[in-house]
């Protein structure tokens, strides 16, 4: 990687026209229905300029800073899986003729992406579903597609959430690599770092500067005030076995008694990737689409058999969301579910808390373990 | 930035028709479905191993996870025995002979057949778990020199959820041991009565660290067989089980199937007993 270009400030509108003068649609943070969301963006006027967010557990809001900053802002409840794993995506069709169905999958051209504002946590994402819909013995043709065509603009945090935890997860808050062009904002403007062919053709068109010491020590300090803001730590110390060998904790139960089941945290989660395919007929019944829709573990049919659910208790499923995604993903993907971004905390209408789950499970496994009433793992299968 | 790609070659999602060629009752609640492809290049590259199954689709009602029945060396057509539980079997069950479906597959991992080779082997049925064993049964009979002593316990609530009662003399007859058991007699019924379980028990094992056992069955009935079995002396390594759970992609991608650490589509639904162990009788995983 050569050293930081400089961009001016002022220069921001031009990497979004270039980008999209070579057919990016260019997808950024924007301020909608009181949030940072992601949408369209067609110039930087169209960016959250000036205001952030203040994230707590199960709370959000925006607030204007006291300068004009870009990305002066930690991530939202959008994640760019919704343009590469989108909410509803075609994945097969069926028409009836006089010769039977005939069936048939979607050739069409995919959208091609410029992702801008992509955060070290939601890289760490990007790779995460990268396992799943690409590496595994089947290959999504959606995402595989999306993912070949989009251009990946990451920006370096400058600041953390209160609900942040990425040190803990070593996702971030640096962007060191998967990138085409990552940004970090200082006062006048961005240091631009390249990380591919394709970014080093963008940059070339942008009219940067070497970056001067000065600037250059200036984004050192930036960066750093995020990793110092990070308050919140998530032990993983062993968290595989912690989790997958107390799966008859009673701790399991108490967080059970506050969750709601309302599937927030696996909407946010930009690595969750449950889905479920819906059948969708036109109106004579001849011609059918199959939509993949997102799903999630927190809904009651979701592990719906043979008449009933296998997952009927709210503690069930909180249990398989939280194993899947600190546990049984290692052994699934080779790497934790979560990537530190807090999403699931600051969304969760009542506020639970993964951190502090973990730690509460840590607390109730050694109390279990002190405790004379413990019951062996022998003892306590129950007779069926 | 481009991630390689790797396995599968085709489009995952999309089905092929296939037509009902035969399509028949087979128990009280249960009809067997067998299916030829229309596309001869199709039914050319399509070839399963015992224990897979195949998604099977119909438009506007959806998809469905079938284990295939029939004999892995019959590649005419692809048999499946179904039981009516939901929208999509019962519509199904209804479906005229020529009726055009989609499907999908095969998926998932199989019975270990080719690594018993030489060994006894004890296969454990209960109702409706006779069908994804059943390829086993074909496989077996074809090549009866290559294998030991060969037990099929099957087991059924009443003598008319039996399955395939018309070929157990033949099976018989290739040199498989079969023994039926029912949980409620009728007064037709003259055979045993009783568990699967009380079958295996008494069944004689020439050395009991070397056959393998195969199960399928309601969980309930495998986790017995398997600690009766291992309570005989059988090693935990030579056991396997057929587990279920709701698919729907069939290809490892939307989550509904876990169980645990595995994704029974992809690495299921069969699993070497040892594998499973520690989560097999955890409630509501």
């Amino acid at each position: 990687m050569q050293s930081p270009l400089f961009l001016a400030r002022v220069q921001l509108d031009h990497l979004i026209r270039t980008l999209a003068e070579d057919g990016y649609q260019v997808v950024g943070p924007t301020v909608d229905q009181e949030a940072i969301v992601y949408d369209e963006i067609s110039s930087a006027a169209d960016l959250p300029v000036g205001w952030t967010d203040i994230q707590e557990p199960g709370k959000y809001r925006l607030q204007r800073r006291d300068d004009e900053a870009y990305f002066g802002y930690v991530v939202g409840p959008h994640s760019w899986k919704k343009y590469l794993f989108p909410p509803v995506t075609l994945v097969a069709s069926a028409d009836r003729t006089a010769a039977g169905w005939q069936l048939s999958t979607p050739e069409t051209e995919p959208p091609r992406y410029a992702f801008l504002g992509v955060r070290a946590c939601e890289l760490a994402a990007i790779r995460i579903q990268d396992r799943v819909f690409l590496e595994g013995p089947f290959i999504d043709p959606t995402y595989q597609r999306r993912r070949a065509a989009a251009f990946v603009v990451a920006v370096n945090c400058t600041q953390a959430a209160a609900t942040c935890f990425c040190t803990s997860m070593n996702t971030g808050p640096r962007c060191t690599a998967e990138f085409d062009l990552a940004l970090t904002e200082i006062a006048d403007g961005f240091l631009l770092e390249v990380g591919s062919n394709a970014g080093q053709g963008i940059a070339a068109r942008l009219g940067t500067q070497r970056a001067t010491a000065e600037q250059l020590e200036q984004g050192c300090a930036a960066r750093q005030q995020a990793v110092d803001q990070i308050r919140k730590q998530m032990d993983t110390t062993g968290i595989r076995d912690l989790l997958m060998n107390n799966l008859r904790d009673p701790q399991w139960e108490e967080v059970a008694k506050r969750c709601l089941s309302c599937t927030n945290c696996t909407l946010v989660c930009p690595t969750c990737f449950c889905s479920s395919v819906a059948e969708v007929p036109d109106m004579t019944g001849d011609h059918v689409d199959r939509e993949r829709r997102w799903d999630s573990c927190f809904n009651i049919d979701f592990s719906y058999m043979n008449g009933s659910p296998a997952r009927n208790s709210i503690q069930s499923r909180y249990r398989q969301w939280m194993t899947h995604k600190l546990a049984t993903w290692q052994d699934q993907f080779g790497s934790s579910g979560c990537v530190g971004c807090g999403r699931c905390i600051t969304w969760c209408p009542v506020g639970i808390d993964l951190t502090e789950e973990v730690a509460a499970m840590r607390k109730s496994v050694e109390t279990m373990a002190n405790s004379s009433t413990v019951v062996s793992p022998g003892q306590e299968e129950r007779e069926s | 930035m481009k991630p390689a790609a790797t396995a599968h070659p085709h489009n995952p999602w999309l089905a092929h028709t296939v037509r009902i060629v035969n399509i028949a009752s087979a128990a009280p609640g249960v009809f067997m479905c067998d299916l030829v492809f229309e596309d001869p290049a199709a039914a050319g590259e399509y070839s399963y191993l015992p224990g897979q199954f195949n998604m099977l689709y119909l438009p506007g009602l959806g998809e469905i996870a079938i284990s295939i029945s029939g004999d892995p060396d019959a590649r005419a057509c692809v048999a499946h025995t179904i039981r009516e539980a939901g929208n999509v079997t019962r519509a199904l069950s209804q479906l005229p002979v020529g009726a055009s479906i989609g499907l999908r597959g095969p998926f998932g991992s199989h019975w270990p057949v080719e690594q018993c080779r030489g060994r006894d082997i004890v296969l454990v049925a209960g109702g409706i778990g006779l069908a994804p064993l059943r390829p086993v049964v074909c496989h077996l009979l074809t090549h009866r020199d290559e294998f030991g002593d060969l037990t099929l316990i099957i087991g059924a609530r009443e003598p008319a959820g039996l399955l395939y009662p018309s070929e157990y003399e033949a099976w018989r007859a290739h040199g498989i041991d079969v023994q039926v058991t029912v949980d409620r007699a009728d007064c037709s019924w003259s055979g045993k009565i009783g568990m699967v379980t009380n079958v295996l028990d008494r069944i004689p094992l020439r050395d009991a660290g070397q056959p393998v056992l195969m199960t399928c069955g309601p969980e309930v009935m495998m986790w017995y067989t398997v600690q009766l079995a291992l309570g005989r002396g059988m090693r935990p390594e030579s056991l396997f089980v057929s587990l279920e759970r709701n698919m729907n992609c069939a290809i490892g991608l939307c989550g509904h199937c876990q169980f645990g650490p595995e994704f029974l589509c992809k690495d299921g639904p069969i699993f070497r007993y040892d594998r499973v162990a520690s989560i097999l009788k955890v409630d509501d995983l």
